[in-house]
């Protein structure tokens, strides 16, 4: 037998999926596995397919969306075509871009609370579980606002608050980070870093800017044409030509390595951030 | 003569809110200016008193030497022109071209000009080919353009953009950037309200970094972006290149960088020193 016991969270084998009346399929055989306490960032041009994808998730597409899905589609080890919406939802938590279509209560306590009242959890148990996702998100002074009088920033944590209160094995982000400022963005991905790394929950993170993400990251997927095109560690990632030519965000630090190297200077690695690149620079200018 | 000349505003909202404190700036004719700060330090307030979109609790704005009281929202928008953060608040129509001529009908223009600028404006835009489509039926960052295309068509002196990077692509953002300084570079004042620091990083255009309802300070992006603490006060995080250059700022490295071209010029000159 062998001794290192890898389990798969998301397997998706042949996928392809076309949206009722479109023409061609927006997810053209799609194959992906992604390990349980993965953080991988997807990311790609405009309308490469990465929101169809996640929609594949949690299993709106094809309950929702209905339209034409072909191929093997398996999270949290459930068949997601088998599984109703409701109860994928236990396992996989979706963040939207856009926190307004994700709020609707009139206070951000009973925002949180809602899919937990769906869980049917005793009281005591709900209380703890949204002051723990208020106190995460720090939110916890707008407890009893009304969530459509907040800013788009204060709105996005609240998403993100309400989705923490179920726990899910896996947690898909699109673009949570959009609307807030960049302090604010920088201390959600440090919240969600520190789910994936304290809790072991999956994410998956569908993200532009790169410079901020990428060193939370152990895997980057870069979407095109509805196929996944690359799949590999951020730096593999970041020294391929094929990043390169797609225009996807690649972090000004690994643009200046580039530049640096174009000029004929060779430095070690490949910097995913900040710290990394003065890291290396040090060594190479310390004397 | 400022082309914006804001003096001591306040404003509340109905709802009790103040929203701005004393905010007091000019802005002169041909400025490339981005707004910053934190989610509700009052940026989206605060350009939305430059076109009289909203008119000052205390206090005063003139857009060309006129007090916005004293205006119609209308007149104003001849000369200020203002591109929201979501298109859809902003498009209405059946189509692309009807979109774009909305408002140049509204401002009187006849037929043959207002034909000669939308053909203009979906050009610029490259949006040829959606000129007959709904904007509904185009993606976000198409929906983008259309809404300011439709605004560009009327050639305002001054284009207020709302977070105009939220939701595009690399590729996208780069195409914007390009355009918007290729804008400015042609002589329109350009106020840009954005949360993203790498894209004002590689623009370089005058910062003005809000908190609270007040201005926290006042200069180019190159000052702003590299001073940590004032960054930090205002909920932004330094520029990439720069967080490294602080980091390097014990080699004797000026501290002040943010373009990753100045940055590989100053690193390939220390290493050759090193070297020789």
């Amino acid at each position: 037998m062998a001794a290192t016991l890898r389990l798969s969270v998301i397997e998706i084998k042949g996928l392809t999926y076309s949206y009722p009346g479109a023409n061609k399929p927006s997810l053209q055989d799609v194959n992906l596995t992604v390990e349980k306490g993965e953080f991988a960032i997807l990311t790609g041009p405009s309308g490469c397919g990465k929101t169809t994808l996640c929609r594949c998730f949690n299993g709106l597409i094809p309950h929702f969306y209905s339209g034409e899905l072909k191929g093997a589609l398996k999270v949290a080890g459930l068949s997601v075509s088998e599984r109703s919406t409701g109860e994928m939802a236990k396992h996989v938590g979706l963040v939207f871009q856009n926190p307004e279509n994700q709020l609707f209560a009139l206070s951000v306590e009973k925002d949180v609370a809602f899919g937990l009242e769906n869980l049917g959890m005793s009281r005591k148990q709900m209380r703890e579980r949204v002051n723990w996702a208020l106190k995460m998100t720090e939110i916890e002074d707008l407890r009893d606002r009304a969530p459509h009088e907040l800013s788009g920033g204060q709105q996005q944590r609240v998403a993100i608050a309400s989705v923490l209160a179920m726990q899910p094995e896996i947690i898909v982000f699109d673009e949570p980070t959009s609307f807030l400022d960049p302090l604010a963005a920088q201390r959600i991905f440090e919240v969600i870093s520190q789910l994936n790394k304290q809790l072991g929950i999956t994410v998956i993170l569908v993200e532009h800017r790169l410079d901020l993400a990428a060193k939370y990251a152990s895997h980057v997927l870069i979407m095109d044409e509805g196929k996944i095109v690359l799949d590999g560690p951020p730096r593999d990632i970041f020294n391929s030509e094929r990043a390169w030519l797609l225009g996807v965000g690649i972090p000004k630090a690994v643009r200046l390595w580039r530049l640096l190297e174009e000029a004929g200077v060779d430095l070690k690695g490949t910097p995913v951030s900040s710290e990394e690149a003065i890291q290396y620079l040090k060594e190479a200018l310390w004397r | 003569m400022a082309l914006i000349e804001v003096k001591d505003v306040f404003f509340t909202y109905q709802a009790g809110v103040e929203a701005l404190k004393g905010v007091s700036l000019q802005i002169r004719d041909g400025e490339f200016v981005a707004i910053m700060g934190q989610n509700g330090a009052g940026k989206t307030t605060l350009v939305k008193n430059f076109n009289g979109l909203l008119k000052p609790t205390k206090g005063e704005v003139l857009v060309d030497g006129v007090s916005t009281r004293d205006v119609s929202v209308a007149k104003l928008a001849r000369t200020v022109g203002f591109v929201f953060q979501n298109p859809d608040h902003q498009l209405f129509s059946e189509t692309v071209e009807e979109e774009i001529a909305f408002a140049l009908r509204n401002f009187g223009f006849e037929a043959s000009a207002i034909e000669k600028r939308v053909t203009w404006a979906v050009n610029l835009l490259d949006l040829v080919d959606y000129r007959k489509t709904s904007p509904f039926m185009l993606s976000g960052g198409e929906r983008k353009r259309v809404a300011l295309a439709s605004v560009l068509a009327w050639d305002p002196k001054v284009v207020i953009l709302d977070e105009p990077t939220i939701g595009q692509d690399y590729r996208q953002k780069e195409n914007l950037r390009q355009f918007i300084v290729q804008l400015n570079e042609q002589g329109k004042t350009v106020v840009v309200v954005t949360h993203d620091v790498e894209f004002v990083a590689e623009c370089n255009p005058r910062v003005i970094l809000m908190k609270e309802g007040k201005i926290l300070a006042d200069g180019k992006a190159k000052q702003i972006l590299t001073n940590t603490s004032l960054a930090l006060d205002a909920s932004i995080v330094p520029p990439q290149i720069s967080q490294i250059f602080q980091g390097l700022s014990f080699l004797g490295f000026p501290s002040d960088v943010i373009d990753v071209s100045e940055a590989k010029n100053l690193l390939v000159d220390r290493l050759r020193e090193l070297r020789s």
